[in-house]
């Protein structure tokens, strides 16, 4: 396979132009923009051959891609940040009306306040969306689980469109090398869209997304609930073809030094290169860490996590987003529901917010205190581990 | 919701489709909210065809040729736009249940 | 796939729970007439939404999805991009929405389809308010109009949609009523034959929200034809084109005192009223003279 250079977005770009679409609504939101500027460059250029529709919103690209695809052809966007927020009523129509649509969406916060940097709030916002969620660690998994997420989402029993989030900046304005499969490969993996269930057909009428009586709405959300449980199957089904195909391990969740760990931390995103560089760090000094990294975060792999996670009695979860008013943040949120039963005590992180960084020392830092928990010399973590002392007076003004 | 059952059904292979769609043509017995019927003079009618054209539930066939004006009231919701708009007055409008 | 259990009407179910006195199934079935089967729709939520379905019951013969209320414009230029993408040319991909749906919560949309010339037909059925959610005033309600939330009447006038539309250089626009059938019909014809953004802006009055005896809904049409309240006019290459000058330009006043949602307005409301028609009317008349 050639290594081409690609940064995140372009990534993403290069994976939308393998699969062939055939109609394309994108609308620019940094960090997203170059995505959008690339396909249409693609489509200039005729090396995707596809309708370019240049909207007017992000609400209006996702309403365009849903009435596409009801045509019976395969729709490419991408978004970010409020962009998503906007998005949100029409992806739940997406996904209500199972448009297998794949959409990478580079995380960027969600206002207020303004931001241009990198947390999830954003797609934590549309966790019950009804959209499969993967979180990318690099370049490279842009690529790959991009093109997996037209397999998965497409299948037959899945019908559940795919959002590929990866880190805003970190990744999608990093370049990286990528493996990237030859036109041929990739077509060959992916293959032509196929309407499977629902379609706008002159020929075959039905009218889709009509009022839902209460008797069958239930049942309407049963049908999405299992097409999440379908998924559960069909995800390692496609990840391991996919490897074969291509020589790339990928993960639903990727465990590193868990087997004999006695502190552990979940992560997601591109944090997780820098979590395991600490790891590496703490297990040359003989302290026994590990990490777990979420790469599917819908359908959540509650059952690989306990697995993952048995017998390690201190765990933290670092959320990159903040969770406002929740017990704990969306990630830890799930990991804690996932380990109920068990007796690790889990404890949740909330940082890189906006942009922060999340370095070797945060992690050293979250490492350190679950480390004491361990030994039982701290009984509590810091949980906003790297907020400014200063926050609550961060601001103050003359007064009149 | 009553369904009106006057043609027969078609019936092709049947598949599984996944969220909400309409696939089955019906009507409402709308018929049944008339308080008043139309009820048309056959000899001041002269066929002009204005109350088919804008009956709302297209219940009216007039054929000028076939000297012919009929008022179908399966669907009729007696809303009298009929009568109002008739420019020969050729339609009255007689309560349900009543004496027509 | 779909199934028939009745006989449609043309297209278009004959039974269906729009109110007594309604107009937009005559408007669906003339529409659907001069189109043909070979057309994909797509409707909001709203009044017309009772031509989608319930559950697995449809009440029309041609396929189309339910949008949310703001975004018609953008589904339907998305069916028009796959269609033309896989070279289908000849579906007619038709938004039918309300006022509120259009020039309201929906004006950025089919503002964004009409700049990008997408080939769809957007036609509003305007009926001056939410009537489906219960007589909400919308920016199409008119001055002086009570609606549930203007219960002291309308401050303001209503949005000028068919200038707005002019405003973005379609191919084609027109204005009709429900009670000048053969001009609407006329309208659908001429708006089927042109490629690019259509905008077709029906008056359908509502007997529920307005306040009038069913039996009255083309005759208050016709008369808000006949007084100026609602022009018919063609916008097309650029070129206004205005219908026959109103019989009783200005005269709004019988118009007004016919409806309940004028009721009990003063005299010097109807004089603002006739005045803002009148205005209205002499500004389009210069738009005709032009070219």
């Amino acid at each position: 396979m050639p290594i081409k250079m690609f940064d995140g977005n372009g990534a993403a770009v290069e994976a939308i132009r393998l699969a062939r679409p055939g109609v394309i609504a994108a609308y620019p939101i940094t960090p997203q923009s170059s995505i959008a500027e690339h396909l249409a460059d693609e489509v200039a250029e005729g090396k995707i051959k596809a309708e370019y529709v240049r909207v007017e919103s992000e609400h209006s690209a996702m309403s365009v891609c849903v009435g596409a695809q009801l045509t019976g052809v395969r729709v490419a966007t991408a978004t970010a940040s409020v962009g998503l927020a906007l998005m949100h009523e029409v992806c739940g129509v997406t996904a209500g009306v199972r448009l297998p649509i794949v959409m990478p969406v580079v995380n960027r916060s969600l206002v207020a306040p303004w931001s241009l940097w990198c947390d999830h709030s954003d797609t934590m916002a549309e966790r019950d969306t009804g959209w499969l969620q993967f979180y990318c660690a690099n370049v490279q998994e842009i690529l790959d689980l991009q093109l997996c997420a037209y397999r998965i989402s497409e299948h037959e029993d899945v019908l559940t469109p795919s959002m590929v989030c990866f880190d805003g900046f970190y990744l999608s304005h990093s370049m990286q090398r990528v493996d990237t499969p030859t036109d041929e490969e990739a077509w060959d993996f992916v293959g032509p869209y196929v309407r499977k269930n629902m379609y706008i057909d002159t020929k075959d009428v039905m009218f889709v997304n009509d009022l839902c009586p209460t008797d069958e709405h239930t049942e309407m959300k049963y049908q999405q609930m299992m097409g999440f449980e379908a998924a559960r199957e069909v995800v390692p089904q496609v990840f391991a073809e996919y490897g074969k195909r291509f020589g790339r391990k990928l993960y639903t969740v990727e465990k590193y030094m868990l087997d004999d760990a006695e502190i552990a931390v979940v992560a997601i995103g591109s944090m997780a290169g820098t979590g395991k560089y600490v790891v590496n760090e703490l297990r040359e000094k003989g302290i026994k860490a590990g990490l777990l990294r979420i790469c599917m975060f819908r359908p959540f792999p509650e059952e690989e996590i306990r697995e993952a996670l048995k017998n390690i009695p201190v765990i933290g979860v670092v959320d990159r987003s903040s969770g406002l008013g929740g017990a704990q943040a969306p990630v830890c949120t799930e990991v804690k529901a996932a380990l109920l039963g068990t007796d690790a005590k889990v404890f949740g992180f909330v940082g890189g917010i906006a942009g922060r960084d999340i370095s070797d020392g945060s992690f050293r830092k979250i490492f350190g205190e679950l480390e004491e928990i361990r030994e039982g010399t701290r009984q509590k973590v810091t949980r906003w581990f790297d907020a400014r002392e200063d926050a609550m007076t961060i601001r103050e003004v003359e007064t009149c | 919701m009553e369904m009106q059952q006057n043609t027969p059904t078609n019936t092709p292979k049947k598949r599984r489709v996944l969220g909400p769609c309409s696939h089955v043509l019906v009507a409402y017995n709308t018929g049944s909210w008339r308080m008043v019927r139309p009820v048309a003079d056959q000899e001041k009618c002269v066929r002009c065809g204005i109350c088919a054209g804008y009956c709302p539930v297209a219940a009216i066939t007039v054929d000028k040729k076939a000297d012919l004006m009929e008022i179908d009231y399966t669907y009729c919701k007696g809303c009298g736009i009929c009568a109002n708009e008739c420019p020969k007055e050729a339609i009255a409008m007689k309560p349900e249940g009543g004496e027509n | 796939m779909l199934t028939y259990t009745i006989q449609p009407k043309g297209l278009v179910s004959p039974g269906i729970n729009t109110c007594q006195g309604c107009m937009i199934d005559v408007i669906f079935r003339n529409v659907l007439d001069i189109l043909g089967e070979d057309t994909a729709l797509v409707i909001p939520p709203g009044c017309a939404a009772q031509f989608s379905g319930c559950g697995p019951e449809s009440a029309i013969t041609v396929p189309g999805i339910q949008g949310n209320l703001e975004n018609s414009a953008a589904i339907a230029a998305g069916i028009a991009a796959g269609f033309r993408f896989q070279g289908n040319d000849h579906t007619q991909v038709v938004a039918i929405a309300g006022d509120g749906g259009t020039v309201d919560i929906g004006l950025q949309s089919l503002s964004g389809a009409m700049e990008r010339n997408d080939n769809i037909l957007y036609i509003c059925y305007d009926n001056q308010a939410y009537m489906n959610t219960g007589i909400q005033g919308s920016s199409s309600t008119p001055y002086a109009a009570s609606t549930t939330t203007t219960p002291a009447g309308k401050p303001v006038g209503s949005k000028d949609l068919i200038r707005i539309v002019m405003a973005h250089n379609v191919p084609y626009a027109a204005t009709a009523s429900v009670s000048h059938l053969p001009d609407l019909r006329k309208k659908v014809k001429k708006a089927k034959e042109i490629k690019g953004c259509r905008v077709l802006h029906i008056l359908s009055p509502c007997p529920t929200g307005w306040g009038y005896p069913s039996a009255k809904t083309v005759e208050i049409a016709r008369k808000a034809v006949d007084s100026g309240a609602w022009v018919l006019l063609e916008y097309e290459n650029g070129k206004v084109t205005l219908g026959r000058k109103p019989a009783a330009l200005g005269d709004v006043a019988e118009y007004m005192s016919m409806q309940k949602r004028f009721a009990g307005i003063g005299e010097d409301a109807v004089a603002t009223a006739a005045k803002n028609v009148t205005d209205r009317y002499a500004y389009l008349e210069k738009l005709a003279q032009i070219g």
